[in-house]
């Protein structure tokens, strides 16, 4: 069951990134979750909102918590409406990055976290990163 | 706002903060270049015990800044990295490359020191 967001951030300038990461930090210590998954949590809010700002020049950046039985997962959407991915198997395999070298991310927040799925097409990308940990 | 770059005999010695938007960053880097071009300094020194976040810009950016000042001829160590951001980073399948690194402040001081000596500089 989906609540509403935790957090809603709109992303338009650097700035923005920061204070979603942040956020996100606090909402996954808040949580009760170590210093390991607030950094993995932290960093895929920082890669993902990154990749809005320089490919689509603004995002959405969501943070969900689903209770599912004994767990919770920690869901980010990060939306945009820019030109899209071209070729999403492309974006995710290691060691790509765009030619300015920018936008590498997408392969670590996918070794980060325990799902990832990304919906793209000119004017709509939509990427989920979800880690489901037990509740403590 | 820029991160400062503190004189410590041969040294540049600086520290990022957690909380750096990726300008305040690039602003270091070229401020880091042009403080090892002067030749006033043959090495440096970059404390990241308070970035919480080392994301693939980071990476790139810290990777790059060691290439750069390399070149120029100086040493680079990057001290301080939180447990947690070294476990993240090893997960994402990323690393340093080529960068000397340290536990805290005194060991990369100690190991910048080092360097410098073996190569018989003297300033």
């Amino acid at each position: 069951m989906r609540h509403s967001a935790a957090i809603a951030i709109d992303i338009k300038e650097q700035a923005d990134i920061v204070r979603a990461r942040q956020a996100g930090r606090e909402l996954v210590r808040s949580e009760g979750l170590g210093p390991a998954d607030q950094t993995r949590f932290a960093t895929v809010i920082s890669e993902l909102t990154r990749n809005a700002l320089i490919y689509a020049g603004a995002g959405t950046c969501e943070v969900y918590l689903e209770r599912k039985g004994a767990s919770t997962d920690y869901v980010v959407v990060v939306s945009d409406v820019g030109p899209g991915i071209p070729d999403i198997n492309l974006a995710l395999s290691p060691g790509y990055s765009s030619g300015n070298g920018l936008g590498a991310g997408l392969p670590g927040v996918k070794r980060l976290m325990d799902h990832l799925s990304i919906e793209s097409r000119p004017g709509a990308t939509r990427i989920v990163a979800s880690m489901s940990r037990r509740r403590l | 706002m820029r991160i400062p770059i503190l004189k410590f005999g041969r040294l540049r010695l600086t520290a990022l903060q957690s909380d750096l938007t990726d300008e305040i960053v690039d602003s270091l880097q070229s401020d880091i270049l042009q403080a090892m071009s002067m030749g006033e300094a043959d090495g440096i020194v970059i404390d990241i015990s308070a970035l919480d976040v080392v994301d693939s810009y980071m990476v790139r950016l810290l990777s790059e800044t060691a290439r750069m000042v390399r070149l120029l001829g100086g040493e680079v160590v990057i001290c301080g990295m939180q447990a947690a951001v070294a476990l993240t980073l090893v997960e994402m399948g990323r690393t340093l490359t080529g960068v000397k690194t340290a536990l805290n402040l005194e060991e990369g001081v100690r190991i910048a020191t080092a360097a410098l000596d073996a190569r018989g500089d003297r300033v």
